[in-house]
């Protein structure tokens, strides 16, 4: 009765197996490389391509690697020392970025898994390594809806301006207030015309009319929730991908992007340690507008005495003049498609090309061809604080949503400016509501505590359960290890970030699966007590402890899943962990130890007695 | 190796009424202190910006307090850190503090102390709405782990089973953080999901002896009620020692070894592990008892199924 059929020992030494296997490669450490990956939006990797020109690159500098590797999204090669890593970083960005001002290519240091390639191709990786281990910067930002929202209004202020005026309609004044959007009209005829050509052109505005007198009637148009729902996932969407761009100009192996929540973005970067640039970069949440500058007489002059005329702003030109703008928007960063750092084609002075989409370069015409002999001021708004980058004359009608940027600008800035725009402009501000910074010493010595607190728990454990259930206890210990093995297998292959408080959970998973052993052990003792044969208590043992092994740890289980939903950052590290670990405790408390304890004892005529320790019996002394 | 060699059932169940007021006791004085000292929360719940910096030698922690103070932190919170040479700096978010440059701009007051240079090992700003809501985060995690188990119970035992093993264990987390509030020890996530985990798993403890309780009803007819609970305990005490002794073997290994961070963690399953055993058997045990458990709940199923709805 304590037999196993052959598939089930097979099964279950395949999956032992196959745990071996998947736990190999934390076990080859790492090894320094670089990697490869496109800078670009627009550029699409070829990794045969790449990988033969990395190999080029490398050949003609004379540098020796060990091995190329390539995925969809980048190559990686490796090398024996950090000596050599360096020297080759030099080489490869030498080769990939001729123009060190406009690089295509994302070339970065980076550890790569020392392990031999036939287990890096049947995807046998080490476990990822969180921040915390590793050493990093994690950033937790908060994207402004709010704000967001008031700029979409705005904009949609100045959309119906146009409209009104295209469609003929007269109105007495089109302004914001707060949440909502107040047209007024001089009479309902016009009121009318106005809302039939409000819903002729758009079904994001909700619109209701409202008469606070005779001849002052208003229309007050509000965003539809659908449509601010819409405008928040673009938002959102939209600062992601903005962050993509900024975030391969510094160059990371791995950075981590994700939306959390509605309204807010992770941003993880393993092995960057000068936070005060991560976060200018990633802070910069510069935003292009372009205005009309007032030139009323008078009102610079005023404004400048402390009276800042209604409705415009006194700002002052980079490098120049003070100057009045007005707060209503043409143009928002949004339109633009492209921005390149160039060269005015007349005065050879330094300037930026911007490229408009169709919906900008129309407005953009418009307002350029009522508007010859006027300024138009370009800011940059960075954090609440806007900059007037230029404010120049228009000459012409403007079409085609070609503009170019010229003026007091030196190349250094021209390409600061076009970097800035290029990498797009933030949908909504954002602010970073969480930031963790672990240095590589502290990841180091944070291993290494793991590590130790593991091994001597597991020793500790293992030393007195050979001691107390002699070759039960050595069988326990071993479906201890198969636990720990298929444990770490499983979170090498899930690809699951492996942190400190993962390690815990590790450590604690551990000395709890352990209950699973003893219940079975004490079971068998005690019927052994009561008069059992070795082979029935063997068999009863395990059987009536089944129960009561399911039992407890789906009560574990519970309170693992609990964390898992609810936690967040550390306490998600640690719960994945323990959800596993639970999981694999009940295939190898179970079946590893069945099947090795069958084959001890299953096979044998007659067993006299098991080395399960003494077993006392009240009546014996 | 045999630690446990009993003969008779040992009688729990008479001193029941003992143990309850020592838990009663112990818990009281657990809310107590909670109400009065309340939680040493961690910047994580808080919000605010934790700092730590290591110097190559012992560090001199007046003149970083002077520094800070004098260069806009008047409220930071300066102290050393698992040794002489590791130092921490908290600092409170408060209203028109800047927290986006709070880590550099420390660290440059750090540099312009005379003497050792401060190498930055770790930064943790955590804003103000965030704190807020890992509170609550935590405390529906809580409900979760309660409903949950609550649940799974009732279905697999019986109501009365499920009350008392909530009850029991409830009162290990309210004792922990008691713990937490009397010494003022750094509650930190780390810790909660300390005391969720050992949520779960005292709870185990209390499945354990309740298997052995159904079980013992089902065998033995000619026992009492507070005789089959005896029996279950007394047969289960051996597994519980030594399956609690080994996790605690464990913790101790990472209390040891794990360093400052999981200090606190180790050190709250330390406290759960301990008070798990006790009140699984001492607490939840009687209270089963009290309301009411017999033999007719677990032998006759018809009535069984009656007493689920009820």
């Amino acid at each position: 009765m304590n037999r196993y059929p052959l598939w089930k020992n097979l099964l279950i030494g395949l999956v032992l197996l196959w745990g071996l296997i998947y736990t190999l490669p934390n076990f080859y450490g790492e090894v320094p490389a670089v990697q490869v990956s496109s800078g670009k939006a627009t550029l699409k990797l070829d990794p045969a391509i790449v990988s033969d020109r990395v190999a080029e690159a490398l050949r003609s500098a004379g540098i020796e690697h060990s091995g190329i590797f390539s995925d969809t999204n980048s190559v990686r090669a490796r090398f024996a020392g950090t000596d050599l890593q360096i020297q080759a970083k030099d080489a490869i960005e030498r080769a990939f970025n001729p123009d060190p001002q406009d690089p295509s290519y994302v070339v970065a240091l980076n550890l790569l898994s020392a392990s031999p390639a036939w287990l890096t191709s049947i995807h046998a990786l080490p476990m990822y390594l969180g921040l915390d281990l590793r050493g990093g910067v994690h950033f937790l930002l908060q994207v402004d809806m709010p704000g967001a929202l008031l700029k979409r209004l705005d904009a949609t202020t100045g959309d119906l301006r146009t409209l009104m005026r295209d469609k003929n309609v007269r109105h007495a004044g089109i302004t914001r207030e707060g949440n909502t959007i107040h047209i007024r009209f001089r009479d309902a005829a016009q009121r009318d015309a106005g809302r039939n050509a409000i819903q002729a052109s758009t079904n994001d505005l909700q619109l209701t009319d409202r008469d606070d007198g005779a001849d002052d009637l208003k229309l007050i148009a509000a965003l539809t929730p659908q449509a601010q729902q819409t405008m928040r996932d673009f938002a959102i969407k939209q600062n992601i991908t903005t962050l993509h761009n900024r975030i391969n100009e510094l160059g990371v192996a791995e950075p981590v992007i994700q939306q959390q929540g509605p309204e807010r973005i992770v941003v993880q970067l393993p092995g960057v340690q000068d936070v005060a640039k991560a976060k200018d970069i990633l802070g910069r949440t510069a935003t292009l507008e372009v205005r009309m500058v007032d030139d009323t007489p008078g009102a610079l002059e005023s404004a400048l005495a402390g009276n800042v005329p209604f409705g415009t702003e006194l700002y002052t030109e980079r490098g120049g003049p003070p100057l009045l703008v007005r707060k209503q928007v043409v143009l928002t960063g949004d339109r633009l498609t492209d921005a390149q750092p160039g060269f005015d084609g007349q005065t050879n002075e330094p300037a930026v090309h911007l490229t408009l989409d169709a919906a900008g370069a129309r407005i953009f015409r418009d307002v350029t061809r009522e508007s010859i002999g006027k300024r138009m001021a370009i800011l940059l708004i960075e954090k609440g604080k806007g900059e007037v980058v230029t404010a120049p004359v228009i000459r012409s009608e403007i079409g085609g949503g070609r503009v170019q940027i010229s003026g007091r600008m030196t190349t250094a800035e021209a390409n600061d400016v076009a970097l800035l725009l290029r990498a797009g402009s933030l949908a909504a501000p954002m602010e970073i509501i969480e930031e963790r910074t672990v240095g590589p010493s502290l990841g180091a010595e944070n291993i290494a505590k793991g590590f130790n607190s593991t091994l001597w728990g597991f020793v500790a454990i293992a030393v007195f359960m050979c001691a107390y259930y002699l070759l039960f206890g050595v069988v326990s210990t071993i479906a201890l290890a198969a636990n720990l093995l298929l444990l770490v297998a499983l979170l090498s292959l899930l690809q699951a970030t492996l942190t400190l408080p993962g390690i815990a959970a590790m450590a604690l998973t551990l000395g709890m699966a352990i209950d699973a052993n003893v219940l079975i052990n004490e079971r068998i003792r005690e019927e052994l007590r009561n008069g059992s044969s070795p082979q029935a208590a063997i068999s009863a043992g395990y059987d009536r402890a089944w129960d009561t092994i399911l039992d407890s740890n789906i009560t574990t289980l519970i309170a693992g899943v609990a964390l898992l939903v609810f936690g967040s950052g550390p306490v998600r590290g640690f719960a994945v962990v323990h959800c596993l670990g639970i999981l694999t405790s009940m295939f190898s408390a179970i079946l590893v130890s069945r099947m090795l304890i069958n084959l001890i004892y299953g096979h044998r005529r007659k067993v006299e007695a098991l080395s399960i320790g003494q077993v006392w019996k009240p009546g014996n002394n | 190796m045999e630690f446990f060699r009993i003969k008779k059932d040992i009688p729990f169940m008479r001193h029941a009424l003992l143990f309850n007021i020592i838990s009663m006791l112990t818990f009281v004085l657990a809310v107590f202190f909670l109400a009065t000292r309340g939680l040493h929360l961690s910047v994580e719940f808080t919000g605010g910006t934790l700092i730590e910096v290591s110097y190559a030698e012992a560090a001199q922690l007046e003149p970083i307090r002077r520094a800070l103070g004098n260069d806009g932190y008047p409220d930071a919170q300066v102290q050393n850190f698992g040794s002489a040479r590791d130092v921490l700096i908290r600092l409170p978010n408060r209203e028109g503090l800047d927290t986006n440059g709070v880590s550099e701009r420390v660290m440059a007051t750090l540099a312009g102390i005379d003497g050792p240079k401060a190498e930055l090992r770790r930064v943790e700003f955590v804003g103000p709405q965030v704190g807020k809501e890992l509170a609550t985060d935590g405390a529906m995690a809580l409900l979760l782990v309660i409903m949950g188990i609550m649940i799974y119970l009732a279905m697999r035992f019986e109501w009365r089973f499920s009350i008392s093993a909530i009850v029991a264990n409830l009162h290990d987390v309210i004792i922990i953080l008691g713990f937490f509030a009397f010494f003022q020890w750094e509650f930190s996530l780390a810790v909660l999901a300390a005391v969720l985990a050992v949520l779960g798993y005292s709870v185990n403890e209390s499945v354990v002896v309740f298997d052995r309780v159904r079980e013992t009803f089902k065998k033995k007819r000619n026992m009492s009620t507070p005789e089959v609970l005896d029996h279950a305990i007394t047969s289960t005490i051996s597994r519980t020692v030594i399956t609690h002794g080994s996790t605690q073997m464990m913790v101790l290994a990472m209390l040891i070894f794990g360093g400052e961070t999981l200090y606190y963690f180790s050190l709250a399953l330390t406290i759960g592990i301990c008070f798990g055993i006790y009140s699984s058997v001492l607490v939840a045990s009687p209270m089963v008892m009290w309301l009411g458990v017999s033999r007719e709940q677990f032998v006759k199923p018809k009535k069984e199924k009656e007493e689920a709805v009820v």
